[in-house]
């Protein structure tokens, strides 16, 4: 249980490089918050740092108030799952969540090590596969094996690396609500690096974009959605990723792809004539035909070139021609976000019902209201309302509180498990 | 590789049958001899019309005992120790090779390779005399110390290979866990690298059991004198007898070692070897 602080961690190579650029971050006593980004983005470095493995190049990284800089893993007191588990094949299962315990041979006697590595069989279901060695197991068990050695030993926080990227998608759900629920009943401070921005939304109370090394949002995943401070976060966050178009700037009306919209009013008039990229989420979109559009909605009409139905909701694929202006910009965002789309194309989310198909003119809309304005040359969101955002943060923090004290009043309650 | 047709199958077995006879008969040849009476010795038969242990007699109990049971006494304590001494310094190399980066890496390899290529007879003239100077001629120490320069060249070799093939993932996920550098080698590492310990300490026995030419040159009486230079100074009973008989029963004997430790190191391995990695 401890608050871990990162200070304007930087992290160089040899040739100069910074891995890790100025971060800094607070992260509070039993809370679950997430480093997520695209592949390369330092996110395990900045990881590592934190457990130790990676020297810090500087900033200060306190753990408790106490700078740990130069401590050496083992006197950080914290427990890690690396994302090959790395489990010790010549050990039998139990041994290997007994590891950290006998360790301190002295501390620990001998009952309580078998009580504990009970305990911690018991809350992951490993009972049966006590005295299996690793290479006996399944992905998820071995996954599970290496969460077991992290709980073992009570350490001050978790951390861990992309621990569900070797498994199968549906294990992989089900391990993430395995991870979600211990978290909240050990109420553990937890930090988790992945970079599936599902993960990233489903486990953290907070979740710290980075790009290139550098922070971009540290925000509730609520706030991320909804008030994303850039085009980056705004890309990132969401599945499927959020539409952008470019609009052009014509009095108090921007001009889109498909329809013309109402300037927002956080878009100043001083963008007269400018070109700005418009970002509308594909779940924003409805279809006429099945729901009715309220006052304010946006109606346009748009040539479907591919849909998928997936039972729950239908895509629709629209496509368009982007002004070269933005498409370069665009297509820079994409290859930064692992992507590697051909074209320019409008996602829509609708409606199951929707008898929308390949090649039909579809009638849909949309509530401006819900877009967000872009800068397209610092990537800066124009329409992010700060009141707002400060008022989910501060919701989400309420609830955090909450339920991590519900947690703890319970294990007070029942301390036979854990 | 599909199933393979029978005749294709008769063609593999006597392929291998012919090369398991290649290396057998020398060895059966010797253990045939060893049993053949001084007058059948060339007699010009495969098997011995009239098997007896008499050489087995004469180098455990008669007239060659008194050279044989001390060689071989010398043989297994420097063997031992020499082969003991090389895998634990060669553990430590090998770690520190696999697992560091340290100025003069690539020399510390290059050198070890250049030693084993080295040819030996080459060393032997200088250190006859060195040894005498310095005391060491004709001890067990004075033939411990070239073994060494024999096997610890290819037991670095094989040992670095061998950490190399262990995940770093796991030393690190044992600092993680609390380990200091040495528990994490003692816990973790080493037992991962057995199979290649054990792989290591066969080769360089074998390498220090076989030598010959350190054995002649560097030890003169049964003080320190190792079995295959006793056997090159084993006489018949009389002068116009040669000593063949006599020599096979030895060379049977000090064969039986050789084959009980690959025969119980291989289980080892084979079983190290298949124990389990990180990940499916």
């Amino acid at each position: 249980m401890s608050r871990i602080e990162l200070k304007n961690i930087v992290k160089k190579y040899g040739d100069g490089f910074p891995a890790v650029n100025d971060v800094s971050l607070d992260i509070a006593d039993g809370e679950f918050v997430i480093l997520v980004g695209p592949s390369g983005c330092g996110k395990s470095t900045l990881l590592r740092m934190v457990v130790g493995l990676e020297d810090i190049t500087s900033g200060d990284l306190l753990i408790d108030g106490k700078r740990v800089n130069d401590l050496a893993p083992r006197d950080r007191d914290l427990a890690m799952v690396f994302q090959n588990y790395a489990l010790y094949p010549h050990l039998t299962v139990g041994e290997n969540i007994a590891f950290p315990l006998r360790l301190n041979h002295s501390k620990v006697p001998e009952s309580e090590v078998r009580e504990r590595v009970q305990r911690a069989a018991d809350m992951l279901e490993l009972n049966d596969h006590l005295d299996r060695k690793p290479a006996n197991l399944s992905g998820g068990q071995r996954q599970r094996v290496a969460m077991g050695r992290a709980i073992v030993r009570d350490a001050k926080a978790f951390l861990f690396d992309e621990p569900l990227s070797n498994l199968d998608a549906k294990l992989r759900g089900q391990m993430r609500t395995e991870i979600a629920r211990m978290q909240r009943s050990l109420g553990t401070t937890t930090l988790y690096v992945t970079h599936d921005q599902t993960e990233a939304m489903t486990l953290g109370d907070r979740v710290a974009v980075l790009r290139k090394g550098v922070l971009q949002q540290v925000a509730s995943p609520r706030e991320l959605y909804e008030q994303p401070v850039n085009l980056f976060v705004a890309g990132f966050i969401g599945s499927p990723p959020m539409n952008f178009l470019p609009a052009r700037v014509a009095g108090d009306r921007l001009q889109l792809p498909f329809c013309e919209v109402p300037r927002p009013a956080a878009v100043g008039a001083e963008h007269d004539g400018k070109l700005l990229i418009v970002g509308v989420r594909p779940e924003h979109f409805d279809d006429a035909e099945v729901t009715d559009a309220p006052s304010g909605a946006v109606t346009f009409q748009a040539q479907v070139d591919v849909t998928e139905w997936l039972g729950n909701e239908l895509y629709a694929y629209v496509p368009f021609e982007a002004a070269a202006e933005t498409r370069e910009q665009l297509a820079e965002l994409d290859r930064e976000l692992d992507g590697e789309s051909m074209r320019s194309q409008l996602v829509v989310t609708l409606d199951a019902m929707s008898a929308v198909r390949d090649g039909d003119t579809a009638q849909l809309w949309f509530q401006p209201t819900r877009m967000h304005v872009f800068d397209p040359v610092s990537g800066r969101n124009l329409t992010r309302d700060e009141e707002k955002a400060a008022k989910i943060g501060q919701q989400a923090e309420v609830l955090r509180k909450r339920s991590l004290e519900r947690a703890r009043s319970q294990n007070a309650q029942t301390p036979a498990h854990v | 590789m599909g199933a393979m047709s029978t005749k294709e199958k008769t063609a593999w077995y006597v392929g291998a049958l012919l090369i398991v006879l290649y290396a057998v008969i020398p060895v059966a040849y010797i253990v045939s001899m060893s049993f053949k009476s001084e007058a059948a010795l060339s007699d010009k038969k495969f098997f011995p019309s009239d098997a007896t242990w008499a050489n087995y007699d004469e180098i455990f109990a008669g007239n060659g005992s008194d050279l044989f049971l001390p060689a071989l006494r010398n043989s297994i304590i420097t063997c031992l120790i020499a082969t003991l001494i090389a895998v634990v310094l060669a553990m430590f190399a090998a770690y520190a090779i696999a697992r560091l980066d340290f100025p003069g890496k690539r020399l510390v390899l290059t050198s070890a390779l250049a030693v084993a290529v080295f040819p030996v007879i080459t060393m032997v003239t200088p250190l006859f005399n060195l040894w005498r100077q310095v005391g060491l001629y004709d001890t067990i120490p004075g033939l411990i110390i070239p073994y060494l320069a024999l096997t610890l060249p290819i037991s670095i070799w094989t040992m670095s290979a061998f950490f190399r093939g262990i995940p770093w993932d796991m030393e690190q996920a044992a600092q993680v866990d609390g380990a200091t550098s040495w528990q994490a080698f003692r816990k973790v590492i080493v037992p991962l690298a057995a199979p290649g310990v054990f792989t290591t300490a066969i080769i360089a026995f074998f390498i220090a059991w076989n030598d010959f030419v350190f054995g002649l040159s560097l030890t003169s009486t049964s003080r320190a004198q190792p079995v295959p230079a006793a056997l090159s100074s084993f006489t018949g009973s009389s002068y116009f007898v040669q000593p063949t008989g006599a020599i096979s029963a030895a060379a049977v004997i000090v064969t039986i070692p050789v084959v009980a430790l690959a025969l119980i190191f291989q289980r080892r391995i084979v079983a190290g070897l298949t124990n389990g990695a990180v990940k499916g």
